[in-house]
């Protein structure tokens, strides 16, 4: 059995597909949001701050409907979007098949959280470790490390990560580590009164999902998707993943999401063959320069 | 619901897992129509008509449970001769008096027969029962003033005279004109389909679908349930929504079956504890009724008068005992009537609003609030700050100073120059409050279930329980009269004798809320804790401080913490928390089964007849007597429990049948009738009588509480809006509980109002810009959110649009901003005296209001334009 101190970010990826957890480890947990039972009381946003003592992230109406959270942030790391839309009215027939009476409307209500991505940028990108994969397979900043750099924040393909103004560092959840550490589940898990919010081992939560997301096309809901859900994508999956009733833009999330550093390697192939190229054009230069001086080419005298 | 009690409403969504179908009512788009199957936006305050005409349809279509009805309904009991209509009498019951704005119920009652209501007024006919020869009387020097008593729906009338015991007349076939069942299709014909398409706004397509799906659902293997909160009830007819819902619900075969009945959502945690031990001015703990001020009367005229004949109520005179056994201990004897003479006598309405308008005349001079913030949270919030502003002391208990602690140096009033905080002699007293996670206690949810809350941490500083509060104010004045010398007032006595001997927890003497509950369950004469209010003596050898929470302690157990998880019981969890009365989950669950006592189906069975064991059985306690066969048919004489049929399962009920129509109980007709509010843009399109006839406005006439003139009359056209009040999630009532938060105030930080982009166009508001809203009584300004989630409604062939206020703010606190209960009328319903805060006409413009003298000003300008006076809005 390998021993590996979970501290100093040893394992930047979740283990390799195949494999449940390298020897030794927990399964891998995560969240999943089912947004179409999401009521919009806002628990999971301020359970998370009671626990995790975030601070107010200001007064201010917005107008969003009824979000004034605006979006994730560094005190912010529970957000409930609430998307107003009209659709085409359907005319209630008197027997049978009608829905909405309502002139077609629709209260989308979503609540976001970091997606402790398999392929997680930030912690890619974090020069001091502060950022590191728990045995639990998710994404947290140390805050005692962090040293305030802001690398993780432009990385992350989410917008999730952020700077807190007052201290420099970067914050953004943890899917509450100590709580799970206890055998607890997260706070905006437990707070959660519709069970939007469902956190367990990933697998499992994935299996869940698309069965619920079978019920709902076969109740005729076919705009429901998954999203973060499947491991091909280009962050390998979402340890954080949701069920959506419409397009990820309306929700404010980004359609097809690709790690920051996944052309790392090759930009680094690119750039050492850059560097080499740019080493033989100087040298070529020069020696050209030799020799035109040689030949009496230069001018500069 | 979704929006309000989100905790709650998880059972709602797992319903709704199960294939349960939601549909929301509501003026507005909430975030309980966001998840609803369907949701139908009416307009506020006429919902009367929408359920009228469902009931209709329920009746004129035959879709009502027959054999339910017929057996466990008041539907063929035959109603007196005298009695007259709303279609006889456009809009009017018989027995109305225009003088004083009064019904006598005596007309309404079964031929042959009085009954006593099991709820509501049950001093009407005081004096026929006890055998008064002086009708309308009181007591001399109790200043009683009779007209106030009938003001305040406490008529003196008497009933129909006949026998107190007696078996109405019945039909069964239902045919007999005078029946209850061929009145209320009389009384329902005019509420159609068409109707509700122009009072309420809703197209017919979707009232057809509501009923297709009510009825559908409902019958021997389904039920329908209601849900219904404070947008049903703060209405000046407040009480008869509540009455259409419970016909309707008894029409269907809802009532007492698993999945069905009616639930009102409270206010806060334990508002259904707050009535059941009550905070209510006319009623005793298990709702025994307040004594009024009769010549005279002593405890056997009490019982006599507000007691019944038949089923459990019967048995009042035990109840009642026992509960001033429980407050008076030794000193309680037979010989001085339990000292039922210690107790005050009601000479009219008290209610909250009647107090402050005794503040404002200088007869109120001392006033406690103990979590609540009416500066805010009340209806006319100004007429609140300056009837506490005419206070010798007040006591405020809260978290935080609420706008109500500190209204004599910082409210709207000092701001606008009409009240000087150097003339204001309140004294102020506040008391910080320790909050629920801080002490021992118990919630009553609306389902009457007892959960026992343990404290986490002591409160802060110098933060106190209302146990401990209450507690050692009482030992404080008790040592303080006793302290004269020993030689009492015969007027200290109530207060001497109390048994006030609670042991007391901890450095700061907190009280042990566990010895209150085992007070409140009770003992026998050995002091073990009483099982069952059945156990309950009228002899004073058993005490008990409120009969229907008997058997919470039973065994010296204190069932409300218990909290054996659900999976591991029945699908009942009896034995999670304690429900009263005895544990039962559901009420009057004998309807659950048909009259031969078998299920009405498998699929709905909750409780049986055991023919075999000759007992009642099932998943819930049986609320019947155990042994009571179905078979049972009372003798002529019998009286109590054991006058009610085997096939009579609504216990509590004289007759023990549930009322389609009241004979008694009600001051404003034994049936709903759609009124209009109080301030309404439209003319009532199903009577020549605008406005519930016998509302309480008239008493609260004050220059500060004007109404405005309703649709017909000149100037209406000034306020040609409807606008509605509600909470949001994040917030709580007044916001004493949030506002103060930042965790809370920042996820709805301003006051706004809620408009169609229609009324935006109309009236040139700007999302996110500033609107005022006007009324007879102020002006308040609030940020605009433009939203199709509060649509525009046609109703009686016009445009009606509506303005939606939440009504949490208040000018103090983290989160500030004006209030829209400043907007309020105080105009009563004249059962509950509850306020109509849910539909009242107004008018909104763009930008802020003025500021200082400016701003009543504004309000004048109104008042002038609209031609108000005194007189407007004030006739029946």
């Amino acid at each position: 059995m390998t021993t590996v101190d979970v501290r100093i970010g040893s394992r930047p990826d979740v283990p390799p597909d195949g494999m449940d957890s390298y020897p030794g480890e927990r399964p891998r947990m995560g969240f999943f949001t089912d947004t179409s039972v999401c009521i919009g009381c806002k628990a999971c946003e301020v359970a998370c701050k009671e626990w995790n003592h975030v601070p107010e992230d200001g007064l201010a109406l917005t107008g969003m409907s009824y979000d004034n959270s605006v979006g994730l942030g560094a005190d912010t790391w529970r957000h409930v979007a609430f998307i107003e839309q009209q659709r085409p009215v359907t005319v209630p027939d008197g027997d049978g098949s009608s829905d909405s009476a309502g002139g077609g409307l629709r209260w989308l209500m979503s609540s976001d959280v970091c997606k402790h991505c398999t392929h997680a940028a930030c912690l890619d990108v974090c020069p001091t470790g502060a950022l590191m994969r728990s045995e639990f397979g998710t994404v947290v900043v140390q805050a005692d490390v962090c040293n305030g750099c802001g690398y993780c924040i432009p990385a992350c393909p989410y917008g999730v990560i952020d700077q807190r103004k007052e201290d420099g560092r970067a914050w953004k959840c943890t899917m509450c580590y100590d709580r799970l550490s206890a055998g607890m589940e997260p706070a905006c898990a437990k707070a959660c009164p519709t069970d939007s919010i469902q956190f367990g081992p990933l697998d499992e939560l994935r299996d869940r999902a698309a069965a619920r997301l079978d019920q709902l096309h076969e109740a005729g809901e076919d705009s429901a998707r998954l999203y973060g859900a499947d491991p091909g994508d280009g962050v390998g999956g979402d340890g954080a993943f949701f069920l959506l009733l419409d397009e990820p833009e309306v929700y404010g999330l980004p359609p097809d999401p690709v790690v920051t550093t996944r052309d790392l390697p090759s930009m680094w192939r690119h750039a050492g063959a850059a560097a080499l190229t740019l080493a033989g054009l100087a040298a070529a230069s020069f020696a050209a320069g030799t020799l035109g001086e040689r030949l009496g080419l230069g001018g500069r005298r | 619901m979704a929006e309000c009690h989100p905790v709650g409403f998880q059972w709602v969504m797992e319903a709704k897992a199960r294939g349960a179908t939601v549909i929301h009512i509501d003026p507005r788009y909430t975030r309980t129509s966001a998840v609803a199957d369907l949701h139908v936006p009416l307009r506020a305050g006429s919902d009367i008509v929408l359920l009228g005409a469902l009931i209709n349809h329920v009746l004129s279509s035959g879709k009502f449970f027959r054999e339910y009805v017929v057996n466990y309904t008041n539907a063929a009991t035959i109603i007196g001769e005298d009695f007259a209509d709303t279609e006889d009498l456009d809009g009017l019951f018989s027995g109305f008096d225009p003088d004083s704005h009064s019904y006598d119920p005596a007309s309404w009652t079964y031929e042959g027969t009085e009954v006593q209501a099991a709820s509501g007024d049950r001093d009407a006919g005081y004096d026929d029962r006890v055998g008064s020869s002086s009708p309308g009387a009181s007591s001399p020097g109790s200043g009683a003033d009779p007209s106030a008593v009938r003001q305040a729906g406490r008529g003196e009338a008497h009933g129909s005279g006949g026998a107190h015991v007696g078996t109405p007349r019945t039909d069964p076939t239902l045919e007999h004109p005078r029946c209850v069942f061929q009145v209320l299709k009389r009384h329902f014909a005019r509420y159609t389909p068409e109707l509700v398409e122009q009072a309420c706004g809703i197209p017919q397509p979707a009232f057809a679908r509501i009923g297709e799906l009510i009825t559908s659902n409902s019958g021997r293997d389904r039920t329908t349930a209601f849900v219904y909160s404070v947008g049903w009830t703060q209405h000046t007819v407040g009480v008869q929504y509540i009455r259409a819902a419970s016909i309707l619900q008894a029409l269907l075969g809802n009532m007492g079956r698993p999945g069905g009945g009616i639930l009102a959502l409270r206010g806060h945690a334990s508002i259904q504890g707050s009535t059941d031990i009550p905070t209510l001015f006319d009623l005793l703990p298990g709702y025994i009724p307040m004594p009024h001020a009769h010549t005279n009367e002593d405890l056997d005229a009490f019982i006599a008068a507000e007691g019944t004949d038949k089923g459990f109520w019967a048995n009042m005179r035990a109840y009642t005992v026992s509960l001033f056994k429980a407050w008076w201990g030794e000193a309680a004897t037979e010989a001085n009537g339990f000292c039922f003479d210690y107790l005050p006598r009601l000479t009219g309405s008290h209610s909250s609003y009647e107090t402050v308008m005794a503040q404002l005349a200088g007869d109120c001079e001392g006033y406690f609030l103990l979590g609540e913030n009416p500066a805010v949270g009340s209806a006319n919030g100004k007429l609140q700050r300056l009837g506490m502003a005419n206070l010798k002391w007040l006591v405020v208990r809260d978290f935080s100073l609420i706008e109500s602690a500190t209204f004599w140096k910082d409210g709207p009033e000092i701001e606008a120059g009409e009240l000087r905080t150097a003339d204001i002699g309140t004294e102020v007293f506040f008391m910080p409050a320790a909050a629920h996670t801080e002490k021992n206690g118990s919630f009553t949810n609306t389902q009457r279930l007892l959960q026992w809350h343990h404290a986490a941490v002591e409160p802060a500083g110098d933060a106190r329980s209302e146990l401990w509060f209450t507690y050692h104010l009482g030992r404080l004045i008790r040592s303080k009269l006793a302290g004269q010398g020993g030689t009492a007032d015969e007027m200290d006595r109530p207060v001497l004798d109390l048994t006030w001997d609670y042991p007391v927890e901890g450095p700061a003497a907190e009280p042990s809320a566990e010895a209150v509950l085992a007070e409140i369950n009770g003992w026998d004469g050995n002091g073990k804790p009483l099982a069952a209010y059945t156990e309950l003596k009228e002899d004073g050898s058993t005490t008990c401080g409120c009969w229907i929470y008997c058997g919470v302690y039973a065994d010296g157990v204190n069932q409300a913490a218990r909290r054996k998880p659900g999976g591991e019981q029945n699908w009942i969890a009896p034995q999670w928390g304690w429900a009263w009365p005895a544990n039962r989950r559901i009420l009057y669950n004998r309807a659950s089964a048909d009259p031969d006592g078998k299920p009405w189906s498998e699929r709905k069975a909750l409780v049986w007849w055991d023919a075999d064991e000759g007992k009642w059985t099932g998943h819930d306690v049986p609320d019947f007597v155990p042994d009571k066969a179905p078979s049972y048919r009372p003798p002529d004489d019998a009286t109590g429990p054991a006058a009610h049929a085997g096939t009579d399962p609504f216990i509590m009920q004289a007759d023990g049948k549930a009322w389609l129509y009241a004979p008694a109980g009600l001051v404003d007709g034994p049936l709903p009738a759609h009124y209009e509010p109080q301030d309404s843009p439209l003319r009532n399109l199903l009577y020549a009588q605008q406005r519930n006839p016998v509302r309480q406005a008239g008493v609260f006439a004050h220059p500060g509480n004007r109404f405005q003139p309703s649709d017909g009359s000149p100037g209406s056209q000034v306020f040609p809006f409807v606008a509605t009040t509600y909470r949001l999630t994040e917030h709580h009532t007044a916001g004493g509980m949030s506002r103060w938060l930042p965790y809370l105030a920042e996820l709805q930080p301003e006051f706004f109002c809620e408009v169609s982009p229609e009324l935006a166009d109309e009236r040139g508001l700007e999302h996110l810009g500033w609107a005022t809203i006007v009324t007879a009584r102020n002006a308040v300004e609030a940020r605009v959110l433009v939203t199709r989630r509060i649509p525009p409604l046609t109703v009686d062939g016009r445009r009606l649009h509506q303005v939606g206020l939440p009504y949490h703010w208040g000018w103090a606190g983290y989160s500030t901003g004006d209030s829209a209960n400043d907007l309020v009328a105080i105009s009563l319903d004249p059962n509950v005296h509850i306020q109509e805060s849910k539909a009242f006409a107004c008018d909104i413009r763009p930008g802020r209001r003025p500021t200082g003298a400016a701003r009543p000003a504004l309000v004048r300008e109104y008042q002038r334009r609209a031609g108000i006076t005194e007189r407007t809005g004030i006739d029946p």
